[in-house]
């Protein structure tokens, strides 16, 4: 028998390759504890906030809605609905500019709030005893509120809690690594709801009647492990373990945190399931409890705004739609000499163009930058230092993937594994020679994968094309077929001896000549060629004359 | 509110070229104080010859190339370049042999190639091949360490030297040059005498040459910072030596007679600094670990062969240039195994 989850590993822990140990600057957003941000006027909030199909519009322009409810309906699997996170009045539903590392803009749902903040009276009932509920219904709550993978990646999480009966789950793992420096909305979200989380956890659980469940914490949270563990031996489950691990970047990523935990490599291109695990992140569990036991839906979230930018860095609880402008200014403003405004941590966010972007669902940290002291010096060429190499969790070659992107060898690139790159940043971090590797290697996917979909199109045509010749060519065949049949029964009726129809003409006439000659010797009826005029002579002989012109 | 955008990661700056060069640069300090030691000011006076003839070829070439000077010289991979080819030089070598080696490791070897990062050969080590091959009498006329320098030259004597080729009134070539204990090792094994009647020489130290295992322990020291600053991976230094010690090993198992004690081969010549300096440059050398320690281990195999049965005393440069040409085609079959692939018998 083991004691539930003592905060002291008994568990023996593995480690991934390579890894970063960088100043985690974690506690800066930790000085003041979390606060609910302020309902702004107006909440813009991005249909697609997921990876997977857009929903479908349910609201229109002047429609008056409550918090809750549902705002555009998932109609494909892989989707998920979003809810409008006041009540208000939908004043605009067009393009608007969203977070993506495009800059690019797309369809939002913008709503003038009326400052109520009234819900929704028709959201579902709560569900206190989850355990006499059926996988299957659970799986339509978590779905129904709108609940994507929350560590950031957004995907719709019913569809990773549904592995299917061909793939047996046995341990949750669930990521509270945060292993990227500056973020710390994890932390205070265990801090504040370690039971809630548990409680999510259990449900999981009985959804994918799990056998156990891992918590990956990085070391470096003490309150939030505090909070976990005592949360855990309140509730003494017993198939609930609280792991403390290393703070090693990447730690949190997904393939990472379970090579950690169990020392278990998830194949290249499978996925945890492949291997009975499944992972989710805090935040996505803290939704699912939300969802179940309260039936409320995902509309809000825990974000870090930090970083040496921010006058006042801190945690805040915002609703879906608020801009990140509004943000700023509730945390403080800017301090001076500010660089770049990044959505997610250092290691792997992206720099946002502007501050009038909504937060929505995958929104976990807004970092804003000062300029260095000393300027960024240039790219300059590769050493082949390998010091990417030794870095890189995922025992890639980074080095030979620059150098083949870099000459666009999409097949080397492919040898060279360029698919299992996660993007996690160590190897640029560390590159002496400042190269934006991670650039490269984005770029080369994006070139393969236009590639791919230029080979399925020219596929597609080329099939359609052969198809359509292989029509014609069919089409072609038969016609000459029935012609060559009727050909053949022509050709029959000749070569047999007599043709009925002619023979009986043949006969009439004869008959008829036959009956003429008689008549005429008998001289009953006289030729018609007797008693002719000089000037009928004439034609009648200028007739024969021609007669015979033509057939000589 | 507009931001100027960037991609990921978001960090400062870790690491540079620059101190990488420098740090290389640093750990070469004792084995150069030695060398001027037991060698004389003719140490100094190359390395200055070198490194200046070297940053000068780069500055000329980047201004052909029409392309920023300043970044490329402020790398310290010339200086680095310069002072390598340096150290491999005799101490009392006429200045213009110095500056076409120099020039040629610059410009031949590394520019022309496309500069930093794409010579397929270590500069220093070509540019002494070359010089070897062309001036190889003027490349092996050696100092004799300073313990048995009976005639040590002032620096004022070394500079009329080096520069004008005049020796000082009363001393000719013939009076203070002296063979370097590899050559004069194998030069009287060829002419079929034992280990123990070459040893009578006062050239010998404890497993070395006088003076050269003192030098050869200075880079070690160098090399081993190298290690600790993870500068360099133990990979290549540690294979190349083993290599080395365990054929020479085998070989004075056979017949101590005719073959030198292991430790004479490590820490006579130029293997330390080969080990830890030349052959772990990492633009000409092999970059994934397995692939490091074939590398490594086929240099230390080539010394032993070259020394041996070769016409060229010391045999890092071959060596090393030798493997330079193979590096690709081992980094390409040495990848290693990658997350989540399964792992195959040849893996450890």
């Amino acid at each position: 028998m083991h004691v539930a989850g003592s905060s002291s590993n008994r568990r023996k822990l593995w480690q991934f390759h390579g890894g970063l140990h960088l100043p985690d600057h974690k506690s800066m957003s930790m000085q003041r504890p979390p606060f609910e941000a302020a309902l702004d006027d107006l909440l813009v909030i991005p249909l697609q906030q997921h990876i997977g199909e857009a929903p479908e519009i349910l609201v229109k322009e002047g429609d008056r809605v409550l918090k809750g409810q549902v705002l555009a309906q998932a109609n494909a699997y892989v989707s998920a609905p979003i809810h409008a996170s006041s009540s208000g009045t939908v004043v605009a539903i067009d393009e608007q500019p969203v977070p993506h590392p495009s800059g690019l803009s797309a369809t939002c749902i913008t709503l003038q709030t009326d400052g109520q903040d009234k819900w929704d009276d028709n959201l579902p009932q709560t569900i206190n005893d989850y355990k006499s509920h059926s996988a299957n219904e659970l799986l339509e709550r978590i779905h129904w509120a709108g609940i994507v993978g929350l560590g950031g990646a957004t995907f719709p999480s019913r569809v990773k809690l549904n592995p299917g009966p061909h793939k047996p789950i046995d341990t949750l793992i669930v990521n509270a690594a945060e292993c990227e420096p500056y973020i710390s909305c994890d932390d205070a979200l265990i801090q504040q709801h370690a039971k809630e989380i548990l409680r999510g956890i259990n449900i999981v659980m009985h959804i994918l009647s799990a056998r156990l469940c891992l918590i990956g914490i990085e070391d470096n949270k003490p309150d939030a492990i505090a909070a976990m563990q005592s949360a855990i031996s309140e509730h003494e489950t017993g198939n609930v373990e609280l792991i403390v691990i290393p703070t090693v970047y990447p730690s949190g990523g997904e393939k990472q945190l379970i090579k950690i935990l169990t020392g278990k490599e998830v194949p290249g291109n499978g996925l945890p399931a492949d291997i009975g695990i499944v992972c989710h992140n805090v935040a996505t569990l803290y939704a699912v409890d939300n969802a179940v036991m309260k039936g409320q839906p995902l509309i809000s979230r825990m974000v870090t705004i930090t970083g040496e930018g921010i006058a006042k860095p801190q945690n805040m609880i915002v609703r879906n739609g608020t801009l990140i402008s509004s943000l700023v200014e509730q945390a403080g403003g800017y301090n001076d000499n500010i660089d770049e405004l990044i959505l997610g941590g250092p290691m792997m966010g992206y720099a946002l163009n502007s501050d009038k972007l909504p937060v929505s669902k995958g929104t976990n940290c807004i970092l804003v930058t000062q300029k260095a002291e000393s300027p960024q010096s240039p790219a300059a060429p590769c050493i082949r230092c390998g010091k990417c190499a030794e870095v890189c969790p995922a025992l890639l070659l980074p080095q030979q993937l620059y150098w083949y992107a870099r000459a666009r060898d999409l097949d080397k690139v492919q040898d060279f594994n360029l698919f299992d790159c996660i993007e996690c940043g160590c190897c640029a971090h560390v590159c002496p020679s400042h190269i934006p590797l991670v650039q490269y290697y984005r770029f080369a996917k994006t070139e393969v994968w236009a590639r791919e979909e230029e080979k399925r199109k020219s596929d597609i045509a080329r099939q359609r094309h052969e198809f359509r010749d292989a029509r014609l060519a069919r089409i072609k065949a038969e016609k000459q077929a029935k012609l060559r049949k009727k050909k053949e029964v022509l050709d029959k009726k000749k070569v047999g001896d007599v043709d009925p129809k002619k023979a009986a003409i043949e006969a009439a006439m004869k008959r008829a000549a036959e009956k003429k000659k008689k008549l005429q010797v008998e001289g009953k009826i006289p030729a018609n060629t007797e008693n002719l005029t000089a000037a009928q002579q004439r034609q009648v002989d200028e007739a024969d004359k021609r007669r015979e012109n033509t057939e000589s | 509110m507009k931001f100027a955008t960037s991609s990921s990661p978001h960090t400062l700056e870790s690491n540079s070229v620059q101190k990488v060069m420098l740090e290389v640069l640093l750990a070469l300090v004792p084995g150069i104080i030695a060398m001027t030691w037991y060698f004389g000011w003719g140490i100094l006076v190359n390395i200055a010859i070198s490194v200046a003839v070297a940053v000068a070829s780069e500055a000329v070439v980047m201004k052909l190339r029409k392309r920023p000077i300043m970044p490329v010289i402020s790398d310290f991979s010339a200086v680095l370049t310069g002072v390598l080819l340096a150290l491999a030089l005799p101490p009392l070598l006429p200045w213009w042999i110095t500056v076409i080696g120099a020039a040629f490791a610059i410009i031949m070897v590394k520019q022309l190639y496309g500069g930093i990062g794409y010579n397929p050969f270590n500069p220093a080590m070509a540019a002494y091949a070359l010089l070897l091959i062309s001036w190889p009498t003027h490349m092996t006329s050696w100092l004799p360490p300073s313990m048995l320098n009976s005639t040590p030259l002032d620096f004022g004597q070394v500079i009329g030297v080096i520069f004008t080729g005049v020796m000082p009134a009363g001393l000719s070539w013939d009076t203070i040059s002296s063979a370097t204990p590899l050559d004069e090792m194998f030069t009287r094994l060829d002419m079929n005498q034992m280990i123990d009647e070459i040893r009578q020489s006062p050239l010998w130290g404890d497993f070395g040459g006088k003076g050269w295992e003192w030098v050869n322990n200075w880079y070690l020291l160098g090399g081993l910072y190298l290690l600790f600053r993870k500068i360099i991976s133990w990979h290549i230094p540690v294979s190349i030596i083993a290599s080395l010690l365990v054929l020479s090993g085998l070989a004075y198992m056979i017949d101590p007679a005719v073959h030198p004690f292991p430790a004479f081969h490590i820490f006579t010549g130029g293997v330390m600094l080969g080990a830890f300096f030349i052959a772990t440059d990492p633009v000409s050398a092999c970059t994934t670990k397995r692939g490091q320690l074939i590398f490594g281990a086929s240099i230390g195999t080539l010394i032993f062969v070259i020394r041996n049965w070769g016409g060229y005393p010391d045999a890092v440069a071959f060596a090393v240039l030798l493997m330079n040409m193979a590096a690709p085609t081992i980094d390409y079959y040495s990848k290693p195994r990658v997350f989540g692939e399964a792992r195959d018998a040849s893996d450890d």
